[in-house]
């Protein structure tokens, strides 16, 4: 069907709201006036504010539901186990934010400050930013067309100082969609080290993360890899293995084989983990011998690891 | 944009739906196309005539789940044909999922190409006479959400239910869905709770996998009614998975009673909101 997205030449082309493909979008007049490829001032103001942070992870998922806030927040709270390390959590699901909970802030608001907004410190070397900290009740339904959605995500990048930075980690929206392609565009020039992306075994998530990797080509974003989260239940009675979300396609393992991306490990279901997120708490520090804080921990070496290699072929490039 | 209080858009293609419910959860992954899914088969196996409308535009998963991948959509005179799924021609379907011409495809669409697109299902699908019409919409609270709100909300009787998971009740996001349909002005037929518990099929131990929150305590303090809780269930999920009729062929598994209870619920409070 002409509806389809298959075609479109992007708004910063010169085709943009030109081209055969661009009939009946009801983006065509926009980008025909050539609006959209003009430079966002911003872009620039950001590379600037992220001069300070030495790495940059996004979040992805195909699927709501897969752990992907939980993911983002035990990242988080492993990369700051070094006490050296600064890490800082950028929450852009705007309509759905989870981590203030997650991470046991509910009720802390945001301050102004000669230099931005003031990250909410849950440790002395982690920072969380969210539109969550910016509502008056939690009940608050957040009901943003894209435009604020996108003005938020822009002050988000360029208007909180989160000082010297060695991790920045953001937690992204299921899918694809504004909010994704708002933060790829204003932290083009700043460089992003790469995606992460959650999924669960069974295909009918698989069949969307193959869309998050599509768009991770399409924008030209690394991928470090694929997490593969509720992989498997041990019965804490019984300790038999069951699989309440069956791999029926052979899940995150076969498919990463197919696309020949690396699989950065399974995360087995833990009752532990839904209830360490309730009361807030770190789910490294209430069940420390668990399989699933193991898989957590490999996970979460491999894409320091990542970040490493990536930083010294960086600096190989600078120097002259 | 709304329209008067008691103003009637042209019916058209939904001048033959006699309900019309929105399927809505404040986070994507609780199983809202799940629910939307099993609704449907629960529906038919009463001997209603089912629609579907799955407009989620970024991960359609219906077609999946009712092994409806890859069916060609054709054009009548009073637009899009939906995809029969079953061989009575009870149950139809429309999705995005459809018109995408490779599976993997990442669709990008800003705001304003999705709400064209949202409101041309809404107006374009010949669904002819149809009991129920099930829209399992976008999670959350977003543009689509409230395009798919907007393109429907003239017809009537409209009603939504919410569906959500003992973690999403502990997380908020159920009580901004809540405020959302309040805001909005619709109704809700009520809520349903999905993933919970799971029950061990080596020893049948009952775990709490997902948290501990309730959706029932949830429903009774937003004044709304619980229609159930629906436990995890591997059957469940691999019959869904393999694009099986669910409630027909495994009529002994645990999800099974809650599904065709809440069912039963649905079409009782359905019913209640035409008088």
């Amino acid at each position: 069907m002409e509806e389809a997205p298959h075609g479109c030449p992007g708004a910063d082309s010169a085709q943009a709201g030109r081209g055969a493909s661009c009939q009946g979008c009801p983006n065509q007049r926009l980008c025909a006036s050539g609006a959209g490829a003009a430079p966002d001032p911003a872009v620039e103001e950001i590379r600037e504010k992220m001069k300070t942070v030495r790495h940059k992870l996004l979040v992805l998922s195909g699927k709501g539901g897969v752990g992907k806030s939980t993911f983002s927040a035990h990242l988080a709270h492993g990369l700051a186990e070094d006490g050296d390390t600064q890490v800082a959590l950028l929450d852009i699901d705007i309509c759905g934010p989870s981590i203030p909970k997650i991470m046991g802030l509910e009720g802390e608001q945001v301050h102004q400050s000669g230099s931005g907004w003031s990250p909410v410190y849950v440790d002395d070397n982690l920072g969380v930013m969210s539109v969550g900290f910016l509502l008056s009740s939690p009940d608050d339904a957040v009901i943003w067309r894209g435009p604020k959605k996108n003005g938020m995500i822009k002050q988000f990048l360029r208007d909180v100082d989160w000082g010297d930075v060695d991790y920045l980690i953001v937690d992204t929206p299921p899918g694809t969609s504004d909010e994704h392609l708002s933060v790829v565009q204003y932290l083009a020039a700043a460089h992003i080290d790469g995606a992460v992306i959650l999924t669960t075994p069974q295909e009918v998530a698989l069949q969307d993360v193959r869309k998050e990797i599509s768009f991770c080509h399409k924008v030209k974003l690394p991928i470090i890899g694929v997490v593969e989260n509720m992989s498997g239940f041990i019965c804490p009675k019984c300790k038999k293995e069951s699989q309440i979300f069956p791999p029926t396609t052979g899940g995150a393992e076969a498919m990463c084989q197919d696309l020949r991306i690396p699989l950065l490990g399974k995360v087995p279901l833990d009752p532990h983990i839904g209830k360490s997120c309730d009361k807030g708490q770190s789910f490294f520090v209430e069940a420390p011998d668990s399989p699933a804080t193991a898989a957590y921990r490999s996970i979460i070496q491999r894409i320091r690891d990542f970040c490493n290699s990536h930083q010294s072929h960086a600096e190989t490039l600078i120097s002259p | 944009m709304e329209a008067a209080a008691g103003e009637r858009a042209e019916p058209g293609n939904l001048a033959g739906v006699r309900h019309i419910i929105l399927v809505l959860s404040g986070k994507g992954g609780v199983g809202k196309s799940t629910i939307s899914t099993e609704l449907a088969l629960a529906l038919r196996h009463q001997g209603k005539k089912v629609g579907i409308l799955d407009v989620d535009l970024c991960g359609p998963s219906i077609p999946h789940m009712l092994r409806a991948q890859g069916k060609a959509v054709h054009q009548c005179d009073n637009g899009w044909v939906p995809v029969f799924v079953d061989q009575e021609q009870s149950i139809s379907l429309m999705s995005v999922g459809f018109l995408l011409e490779n599976p993997d495809e990442a669709v990008v669409w800003r705001g304003p190409k999705k709400h064209a697109l949202i409101k041309q299902f809404v107006s374009d699908v010949a669904w002819g006479q149809l009991d129920y019409l099930v829209v399992d919409t976008p999670p959350g609270t977003s543009d689509e959400h409230m395009a798919t709100m907007e393109a429907l909300r003239p017809y009537r009787p409209l009603g939504a239910l919410v569906v959500t998971t003992p973690q999403a009740v502990s997380i908020g996001d159920v009580r901004r869905e809540l405020t959302f349909c309040k805001k909005t002005g619709l109704q809700v037929i009520g809520v349903i709770e999905n993933m919970s518990g799971f029950t061990c099929p080596h020893c049948a131990e009952c775990t709490n996998v997902f948290s501990s929150g309730s959706g029932e305590e949830l429903a009774r303090l937003a004044g709304v009614p619980f229609l159930g809780s629906v436990p995890l269930d591997s059957q469940l999920t691999r019959s869904l998975e393999e694009g099986r009729d669910f409630i027909q062929e495994f009529p002994k598994s645990t999800a099974y009673s809650a599904l065709t209870s809440i069912a039963q619920r649905v079409v009782h409070r359905m019913s209640a909101l035409c008088s």
